[in-house]
């Protein structure tokens, strides 16, 4: 375990006159799965879309394996092996799941546009090249089970599906950070249970860290190492997760203060 | 008299299944229809014909020329206007490119007149073969295989090229295409750059047969924007198709019933497709669910 394997130092970022990120500061281990809990609104997907490259921060840093990675254009920070997923799936939608998680591997394929448009030999380095692509996505099918969706558009595919599959591509990029933005939203009990144990597998087998926003407590006592807690943008408890599950501040964050509810009734 | 129609018809129908390409491919990336489209294959055939005119080149080198110049303008339009645009809504985008379809036509009015002017070709209308009752020119063949050879490259290259492919991936969800590590305003530049060239082989093949001028590409634009909306505007296949169809029709129109008409028979197609399948002939129909 190396504690400088990521890192977000003091990120802050504003829009407008509201702080939408202020001041947070975490370090993730190698290998272990980290959560940052909140209210909806106090700022949890920010941090993800500074870290992904989709936001500037206005200060802080982000790092990364040693390496500074503040503010470098999302394509970029894909290359450095950070993947992630989003909150309102953003899948493509007129591709089969294949085809999504083909495009995962976008940052691995390596031919040009001459020999991947002409790979009609067999053995030739662009098939040998596609082959080893299948191989890995195959894989990822068998693992989260996406058997029956494979040729499907993604489209048509049932919501919680829609899920797997973009957990699915993300996994393709084989990252070595996984940002996981509400995993488990709008799933079934089955189907969250069945999470909870792909993101247990990804992070042992695989050996990919994981950075999880989730708002299912159970899941997040589950599979997590530490957790993180804000609101209002600001860090308000960090620590394993029964820490910070009976954290006063958390409770208050969640719950609302008991002055005020004796002050409306 | 049908034979001979159908063959000018197929020869006219692929010459808007370029432009109809043309305009599919940025409207897949950009979903804006690209009303520059006739401006920006226009300009470039004049600098085929200067360069094989003023500056005296062999036809392959200001063929290859135009093209490379029709690439650059492309990117050009590209980064300098439709990049810059803060929060693009459809409507301002297309205003945009009606825009520079002005600019570009005062432009070649201006730098070259309105004379009618011939564009040297070296495969000529007069030469034929004849087929019976019908008869095919050179020009007819040379059109025919050009668009054909474009059409199956084109094809291949979206289908298993890693640029087609992400480009493909841009157009449906450019953020998904982001984080999974495209260079989407890349995309959009090369995306361009194709649309324009592929607009430019057009005019090439267009000029011989009409007069050079700035109004070279008025009518075939709008002719090819009919297919492209025939094909399902976002469909490859569907445009080109598109674009025969219009061809073969516009002629059998013309040689049938009226000769006047011919033009507007494009409109009238468009208008009963956008009645009974707005989605077009061939887009793969595809219906959220809600």
């Amino acid at each position: 375990m190396d504690s400088d394997f990521f890192s977000v130092d003091n990120l802050a970022i504003t829009f407008g006159g509201l702080r939408a990120v202020d001041r947070v500061s975490f370090t993730i281990n190698r290998r272990s799965i980290f959560s940052i809990i909140g209210p909806n609104g106090a700022g949890k997907t920010t941090i993800f879309n500074c870290i992904s490259g989709l936001y500037k921060p206005d200060s802080g840093k982000i790092i990364f394996k040693g390496e500074e990675i503040t503010g470098l254009k999302p394509h970029r920070i894909a290359m450095k092996g950070i993947a992630r997923t989003f909150q309102n799936i953003e899948l493509f939608l007129r591709m089969t799941t294949m085809e999504n998680l083909m495009l995962g591997r976008h940052i691995h394929t390596k031919t040009g546009v001459w020999s991947g448009s002409t790979f009609f030999r067999r053995g030739s380095k662009a098939a040998r090249e596609e082959i080893t692509h299948r191989e890995q996505v195959e894989r990822i099918i068998d693992l989260l089970d996406l058997q029956s969706a494979r040729d499907q558009f993604v489209g048509g595919l049932p919501y919680g599906t829609q899920k797997l599959v973009e957990l699915g591509r993300a996994l393709a990029l084989e990252p070595e950070l996984l940002l996981l933005d509400e995993p488990s939203a709008g799933m079934n009990s089955e189907e969250r249970q069945d999470l909870t144990f792909w993101v247990k597998d990804i992070q042992e087998e695989l050996g990919v860290t994981i950075l999880l926003i989730e708002h299912n407590m159970q899941l997040v006592r589950d599979i997590s190492d530490r957790v993180l807690a804000i609101n209002f943008g600001r860090p308000i408890g960090e620590g394993i997760p029964e820490e910070v599950q009976n954290d006063p501040e958390v409770l208050k964050a969640y719950l609302g203060e008991e002055e005020s509810i004796d002050a409306v009734s | 008299m049908f034979l001979q129609l159908l063959i000018s018809g197929l020869s006219f129908g692929s010459l808007y299944a370029l432009i109809a390409l043309a305009m599919v491919i940025i409207y897949k990336t950009s979903e804006v229809p690209n009303f520059s489209q006739g401006e920006m294959a226009m300009i470039s055939t004049f600098v085929a014909y200067t360069l094989l005119g003023a500056s005296g080149q062999s036809f392959t080198i200001s063929f290859i020329g135009a093209l490379i110049f029709a690439a650059i303008l492309g990117v050009f339009l590209e980064f300098v206007f439709l990049r810059r645009a803060k929060d693009p809504n459809i409507l301002s985008l297309i205003l945009i490119t009606l825009g520079f379809e002005m600019i570009l036509y005062g432009f070649a009015g201006w730098k070259w007149g309105a004379d009618q002017r011939d564009l040297p070709f070296p495969v000529s209308d007069f030469d034929i073969i004849n087929l019976g009752p019908a008869v095919l020119s050179y020009l007819n063949i040379a059109t025919l295989l050009i668009t054909l050879i474009l059409m199956f490259i084109l094809f291949v290259f979206f289908k298993y090229s890693k640029v087609g492919i992400a480009m493909k991936a841009t157009q449906q969800n450019a953020m998904a295409a982001r984080i999974n590590g495209i260079r989407t305003n890349r995309i959009l530049s090369i995306t361009w750059a194709l649309s324009s060239l592929i607009g430019a082989v057009a005019g090439i093949l267009l000029a011989p047969i009409a007069t050079l001028d700035p109004n070279l590409m008025l009518d075939p634009l709008l002719k090819g924007f009919a297919s492209a909306v025939l094909g399902g505007m976002t469909s490859l296949v569907g445009a080109a198709l598109g674009g025969y169809i219009l061809g073969i029709i516009e002629n059998l129109f013309g040689g049938y019933v009226s000769i006047e008409f011919k033009s507007v028979v494009a409109f009238m197609i468009i208008v009963l497709v956008l009645c009974f399948k707005p989605s077009g002939l061939f887009a793969r129909h595809y219906v959220r669910r809600v």
